[in-house]
């Protein structure tokens, strides 16, 4: 399966940084065009229109929107090369809950752990603990025999999407000064991303560590000036 | 094949998605009617990380979240296929459902609130309504599907029914069909399926029960 492939990201979009690696678990060459998000490019809004952002996928000049939704395509067009999805119905059914939850539930809450302080962050914390609560029975319960991974060392769907988003649990660590990922209260999610991030596609692929940590300590004091202004 | 239950409530847009998708197929299942205020032990035991319906029970495996329900039976019975076949029209269709999904949140915030959240969740609804009209990958068809409904229209077509119930409870409108000329033809095709008609919950049994919640919501709020 050949033809033009580019993708339009941002190298510290955990969004982004999925469909990187899914390409590169696949295989599949691609151009990538580093969009600045204060100023988008053309392109972007042409094929985005809806949301206007990362990452687009553009394959054979048809672009396609939304993390999740661009894996899958690839997944169901390159079929040469590991899967990224279990070919299992059920499997799969339960990849895509969890990818939901990793995307839609822990992510918000520690992006807003970043942003704020005091009494704000104290609720944020809260809730980013109860999901991490959540996900650690959900380890236990959906994949008993251990981290998740579908191909041995190939990523799979779910490694994928927490990679990025629970990798940054290091970054957030650094700059806020405290623990976040405590290993004694969520001890599978601590070893799934540990397995994760020393995985040679992540230390190939992931955003350097002082570049994330410069660029969260950014975004953190900007919201804390808003908030206070 | 192994029995399928539907763990659902008869007044969730989430639920209806689901029983709409198996009747759709013909898949025989038995449906569970769970009391939100007394959930029951199995609805727990298979959804713990949500505690939520609608849960799919196939055999001893629970699928939870409404449209990974309906993805996992599109994958098992193929009849009346909710997704179209090449993965690029998949993807466009995956991507209406991951909008409906992100944005139609905001529709139950506003009934369940007032003052300026109330009016942010307008605002919010209002913004789906008009990407939808102006986007939707419907123009010139009966259904986003084309001649038949598929998984976008399953995922909004509980939605928009709802939306109707809001603006009755909530005394706000939202889905004005002079602003939302396509959704509202598109809204009376989906209504003119017997196959829907017959599996949506009464009007006036909804309103009195969001009406209900509402009081609750709005008045406890107001204690805070």
């Amino acid at each position: 399966m050949a033809g033009s492939v580019v993708l339009h990201g941002m190298w510290a979009s955990p969004y982004s940084k999925g469909v990187e690696l899914a390409l590169k678990v696949k295989g599949i060459e691609y151009e990538f065009v580093e969009e600045d998000l204060t100023n988008k490019s053309e392109a972007l809004m042409r094929y985005n229109p809806v949301h206007k952002k990362v990452p687009v996928l553009v394959h054979n000049g048809k672009p396609i929107a939304e993390s999740l939704v661009i894996i899958e395509y690839i997944d169901e067009t390159w079929k040469e090369g590991p899967r990224l999805l279990p070919q299992d119905p059920y499997e799969r059914a339960k990849v895509r809950f969890w990818t939901g939850f990793l995307q839609q539930q822990l992510f918000g809450p520690m992006l807003s752990v970043l942003k704020t302080d005091g009494e704000a962050q104290e609720r944020a914390v809260k809730e980013a603990q109860e999901k991490l609560k959540v996900l650690e029975e959900g380890i236990k319960g959906s994949y008993p025999g251990g981290p998740p991974s579908i191909n041995g060392d190939n990523m799979g769907l779910l490694d994928i999407v927490g990679c990025p988003i629970l990798g940054a649990h290091k970054v957030l660590e650094e700059v806020l000064g405290k623990k976040f990922l405590d290993q004694e209260k969520y001890p599978r999610v601590t070893s799934w991303v540990k397995a994760l991030t020393e995985l040679p596609l992540a230390k190939e692929a992931m955003p350097p560590h002082e570049k994330l940590v410069g660029l969260f300590q950014f975004i953190r004091s900007r919201a804390l000036e808003s908030a206070a202004a | 094949m192994d029995g399928v239950k539907l763990h659902g409530t008869w007044a969730s847009p989430y639920s209806i998605r689901v029983k709409w998708a198996m009747k759709l197929k013909g898949i025989p299942f038995q449906y569970i009617e769970e009391d939100l205020f007394n959930k029951s032990a199995l609805l727990l035991q298979h959804n713990p990380a949500h505690k939520k319906i609608p849960v799919l029970v196939h055999g001893l495996r629970p699928v939870c979240e409404s449209m990974v329900i309906v993805e996992y039976l599109e994958e098992i019975w193929p009849q009346y296929p909710l997704l179209p076949i090449y993965p690029y029209e998949r993807s466009v269709a995956r991507f209406w459902v991951k909008l409906i999904e992100d944005k139609s949140p905001n529709v139950w915030m506003v009934y369940r609130t007032v003052g300026e959240e109330q009016e942010k969740a307008m605002r919010d609804s209002l913004e789906m309504l008009s990407i939808l009209e102006e986007h939707g990958p419907n123009k010139g068809k009966k259904f986003f599907g084309g001649d038949n409904i598929n998984i976008v229209d399953i995922a909004f077509g509980g939605v928009a029914h709802w939306m109707g119930v809001v603006e009755e409870v909530s005394g706000r409108e939202m889905f004005d069909a002079e602003k939302f000329p396509r959704l509202h033809a598109w809204m009376g095709n989906i209504k003119s399926l017997q196959l829907i008609a017959e599996n949506l919950p009464d009007q006036g049994k909804l309103c009195q029960y969001l009406a209900c919640q509402r009081e609750k919501l709005v008045s406890s709020s107001s204690q805070n």
